[in-house]
């Protein structure tokens, strides 16, 4: 039998003790109408070694393609350490931290997790994760909503240039509760916030405003202006970060005048691979004054009864199993594993490493943008300055080129036109460090070509 | 297990050590990027070898109790034994290499594994359509409660914003119910642990939207009135909400939608065995009866039958209208769902039915030799599930041992805590769930461990009261973390 241990001596003995005769009778209670006899639907078991065939032709199936692909989940390289140290069967198959004397390993590292997180966001103090950077755009909107006790609108302003995923995640998550979320536009020339669209909002109640940096497109956003402006209007600041940019960019805590005051982001580029989009873990970071309002688990440094230091999840008031239906939020597993992988990984790269591999990825992307636009047919859409990731249009429908880059094994970009139609045929491109010169050549002769073709046809 | 103090990884840090074989050679040009934009301070991270890394986490992960070198008899969180095929074999390049919005040309494979474990947990639950999308029990909660808003809400039934829930229920259910807008009607349970049939009267009307239950409940016995309870909210205009903590229990033996539920979510990190990692990932998949099919989140794997081989896609709002939306950028935690694919497949149809049998034989069998040691049990007249409560309502009146007592006295026998104070309606219970996984022989181990400390309170209380006493600390003064709140290294002092 997988995984059961029971020898029929076991079970003869077992049921001696219990007082019954069969397995079948310890399954009475249940009404007779109710009971199922077998599970045509599921098909036989298989051995590892059949299990492993099969799941290997899947994946061979699947294949490796060079990819150029971004929005949202981005490929760097991936130090062995990280999954070597986080499958580690005292990682991999613990339970949640409830009883700190038997987590102390998982305990601390959440706490220098939550160091490394607060740290590179310029805040005060993290949670220890949250699902993924969509649901913590929904957490940080109705976190604000409690936070900010003077605004009563529960409208959050979220510009159309966020991860349109992102949106739809907020919108169905925290909509049930009464959250507007409304949309800015963005600038077509520079790709950035629409100033006037957000000037039309002064003397309004509005509770927040969410600014990502960089935004979907990869464009930077003025966010000094953007926090001062929304500070002077009354509202609070859900800043959207990369964390990779972070080693080069300004952190959301030093925003303005004033600084961000929730941060939210997902982790993934911190040594999780892209895995078909998860798990991922989302980061929350903000202001100790609304440590009360954040969601989610906080490990926090203390002693033991003989004055020893220890770790132990702390704040416990905020959450449902305390509060149930008064609570901050549902959450309760969170992403406890990726978070693990994150610290591993943020502690090889350091400061130094981490800078690098941002600098090294936005080089990376701004060579590939400069050989795309040396295409007859390319440009690029926006002028502002960017990070990383970029859009650049077509003169003919995107959709084709890709399927024709597809069958020369590279994923070229993703086609923007069901989120931003208005862009005509455009394509959002990233490289990281993960690629190289001889990389992206391939990839702009493919295009070059496949582009000629298509234009000569 | 280790049990020195393991140092804070800054206070291996050294300025200008790194590991360095990680790093891309060079540095990017980054002068196009506007100084007004730039960072101006170096972040707190750590600068260590590979080696000191390797070592630190190591040991860190030597602190923990885990279920590769503990027991965890841990009520409601079927904490059983993770195949290691399972991790291995989700975690092939080409699935870790996948980007989520590749085209799904090259996502066959993948999307065939997800497609088939949908069906797969159709089958076992009975229900007519499955999303896996949800990335935690808690989030299926929320999509399921959502679903049923949704419902109410197309069919111009607007009153609806009242969700029942029995006082044993999870925290996670009331929360949930308030965070889609819904208000909380708890209600109570008789003395033999089923729903207060009365009570459950009294409170559905015109304003029910439904009700969540846990079958078996959070209380260790299946709810036998399941029936007459569907019949009731049905008959009120309410839709049947099962909370899937306890699924295990009765996996191949009885189907939620065979007892009238509507929706359900799963812990496929419970019942399908994905790993715990300390807190998360889970995955939350949900599953609906008819009428809540249109309403299923996005995005979900679907098949078109084609003339040579099926192909695989993705359903999205085009398909699903009426979806209550994404929740969250992709598709939820993928390689946790391969790992419950994988898992599944080696169970197959047989070893399916006998997860259910073994891990109520175990349930029954510990709780029968607890009884004989003297210990109380909460239901004493019912048959446990997967799982049953002891309660020491007795030891901390006549002995002062708490509940809490116990459960740190078990750490130092080697074995992870039960649920303690869980459910709350229970005094100072144990919450124990041994899962089918667990030989008899760990049984006996832990019974024995359970008889030695019921002696020691008797014996030498503050054995017991002072306890762990082998642990790498001692109990922790949590009144001091909440209250000087230490929540980031900030140096040694």
């Amino acid at each position: 039998m997988p995984f059961i241990p029971h020898t029929p001596e076991d079970v003869a003995e077992m049921l001696a003790t219990i007082g019954a005769k069969s397995i079948d009778e310890l399954f009475e209670e249940i009404p007779a109408s109710l009971r199922v006899r077998g599970l045509p639907g599921i098909p036989e078991a298989l051995s590892e070694m059949e299990i492993g065939r099969l799941m290997s032709d899947r994946a061979r199936q699947d294949g490796r393609p060079l990819c150029f692909l971004g929005a949202g989940a981005y490929e760097h390289h991936i130090p062995s350490a990280v999954w070597a140290l986080t499958t580690r069967g005292e990682f991999y198959s613990a339970y949640t931290p409830y009883q700190a004397e038997a987590s102390q390993g998982t305990l601390q590292l959440i706490y220098e997790y939550q160091t490394m997180i607060a740290s590179l966001t310029g805040m005060q103090v993290s949670n220890a994760s949250l699902y993924d950077g969509g649901s913590a755009v929904a957490e940080a909107a109705l976190m604000a909503a409690r936070a900010h006790r003077r605004s009563k609108s529960m409208r959050v302003l979220v510009p159309r240039s966020v991860h349109p995923f992102y949106r739809k995640a907020a919108v169905a998550t925290a909509g049930n509760q009464g959250m507007r979320f409304e949309e800015l536009g963005y600038e077509r020339e520079t790709g950035k916030v629409d100033r006037a669209a957000l000037a039309a909002f002064a003397g309004e109640d509005v509770t927040a405003l969410v600014i990502q940096q960089p935004n979907f497109f990869g464009t930077l956003e003025d966010v000094d202006d953007l926090t001062d402006w929304a500070h002077a209007h009354g509202a609070l600041v859900i800043a959207v970060v990369n964390p990779t940019s972070l080693a080069l960019l300004k952190p959301p805590g030093e925003w303005g005048t004033q600084g961000a005051d929730i941060v939210v982001g997902d982790g993934q580029p911190l040594g999780v691979p892209l895995s078909s989009g998860g798990p991922y873990f989302g980061f929350m970071t903000t202001r100790m004054e609304y440590v009360r309002s954040m969601p989610g688990r906080i490990v926090g440094r203390t002693v033991d009864a003989g004055g020893k230091e220890g770790f132990t999840l702390t704040l416990q008031a905020r959450e449902q199993h305390i509060r149930r239906g008064k609570a901050t939020s549902n959450i309760c597993t969170n992403q406890g594993l990726l978070m693990t992988a994150a610290t591993i990984y943020l502690s090889l790269m350091g400061p130094t490493g981490l800078a690098r591999v941002a600098s090294v990825s936005h080089q990376r992307t701004q060579e590939l943008v400069s050989a795309l636009t040396r295409i007859k047919g390319v440009r690029a859409a926006f002028s502002a300055p960017r990070f990383h990731e970029a859009v650049v249009q077509f003169d003919r429908p995107v959709a084709p080129v890709l399927r024709e880059l597809e069958q020369q094994g590279v994923l070229g970009g993703l086609d923007l036109a069901d989120h931003y139609p208005e862009l005509g045929p455009a394509l959002l491109v990233c490289a990281t460090e993960t690629k190289t010169s001889a990389d992206i050549e391939r990839y702009a002769a493919l295009l070059g070509e496949t582009l000629r073709r298509a234009q000569a046809a | 297990m280790i049990h020195g103090r393991e140092q804070v990884i800054f206070e291996y840090s050294r300025p200008g050590r790194g590991a360095f074989g990680q790093w891309p050679g060079g540095e990017g040009d980054v002068g196009d990027i506007p100084e007004a934009l730039r960072r101006r301070s170096r972040p707190l991270l750590p600068e260590v070898s590979e080696l000191e890394a390797v070592r630190h986490f190591t040991r860190l992960s030597q602190l923990n109790f885990s279920i590769d070198t503990h027991f965890y008899p841990l009520g409601s969180c079927t904490m059983k034994y993770n195949p290691k095929a399972c991790n291995q074999y989700a975690m092939l390049p080409e699935f870790l290499g996948r980007h989520p919005l590749a085209p799904e040309s090259q996502g066959q494979g993948f999307l065939a594994c997800m497609f088939e474990l949908q069906e797969m947990l159709k089958e076992v639950t009975g229900m007519r359509g499955i999303s896996l999308t949800p990335m935690a029990g808690a989030q299926g909660e929320f999509a399921g409660v959502a679903m049923i808003r949704a419902y109410h809400r197309a069919r111009g039934d607007l009153a609806r914003n009242e969700i029942i829930v029995p006082e044993a229920a999870h925290g996670t259910n009331p929360a949930t119910a308030t965070m889609c807008g819904c208000v909380v009607r708890e209600i109570p349970v008789d003395a033999e642990g089923d729903v207060d049939l009365e009570a459950l009267e009294a409170v559905v009307g015109p304003n029910t939207a439904g009700i969540m239950l846990t079958n078996p409940s959070t209380l260790g016995v299946f709810e036998r009135k399941i029936e007459a309870v569907a019949r009731i909210v049905h008959g009120a205009g309410g839709l049947l909400y099962y909370d899937g903590a306890n699924l295990n229990a009765i996996l191949g033996k009885v189907r939620p939608g065979d007892m009238g539920f509507d929706v359900i979510h799963m812990n496929l990190h419970k019942t399908f065995s994905t790993p715990h990692g300390g807190g998360g990932p889970g995955a939350g998949a949900v599953g609906v009866g008819e009428r809540l099919l249109p309403f299923l989140p996005i995005p979900i794997v679907g098949r078109d039958a084609g003339r040579e081989a099926a192909v695989y896609r993705w359903l999205t709002e085009r398909d699903l209208p009426q979806s209550i939306g994404r929740l969250s950028a992709f598709m939820g935690n993928a390689g946790v769902l391969l790992r419950a694919y994988v898992y599944m497949r080696m169970l197959g149809r047989d070893g399916m039915s006998r997860v259910g049998e073994y891990a109520t034989l175990n349930a029954n069998y510990v709780l029968a030799r607890l009884r004989e040691l003297g210990y109380e049990i909460a239901y004493p007249s019912r048959r446990a599930s997967h799982e049953f409560i002891v309660t020491l309502r007795r030891e901390a009146r006549e002995l002062d041992i708490s509940a809490m007592d116990v459960a740190k006295r078990l750490l130092d026998y080697g074995f992870h805590a039960p649920t303690t104070y869980f459910p709350l309606l229970v005094p100072e219970c144990l919450l124990i769930e041994p899962t089918e996984t667990e030989s008899k022989q760990t049984l006996d181990r832990f019974v024995a461990a359970m008889a030695a400390i019921l002696e020691e309170a008797r014996q030498q209380p503050d054995m017991v009261k002072s306890a762990p006493h082998t642990m790498p600390v001692r109990r922790l003064d949590d009144v001091r973390a909440a209250k000087q709140l230490d929540l980031t290294w900030k140096g040694t002092a």
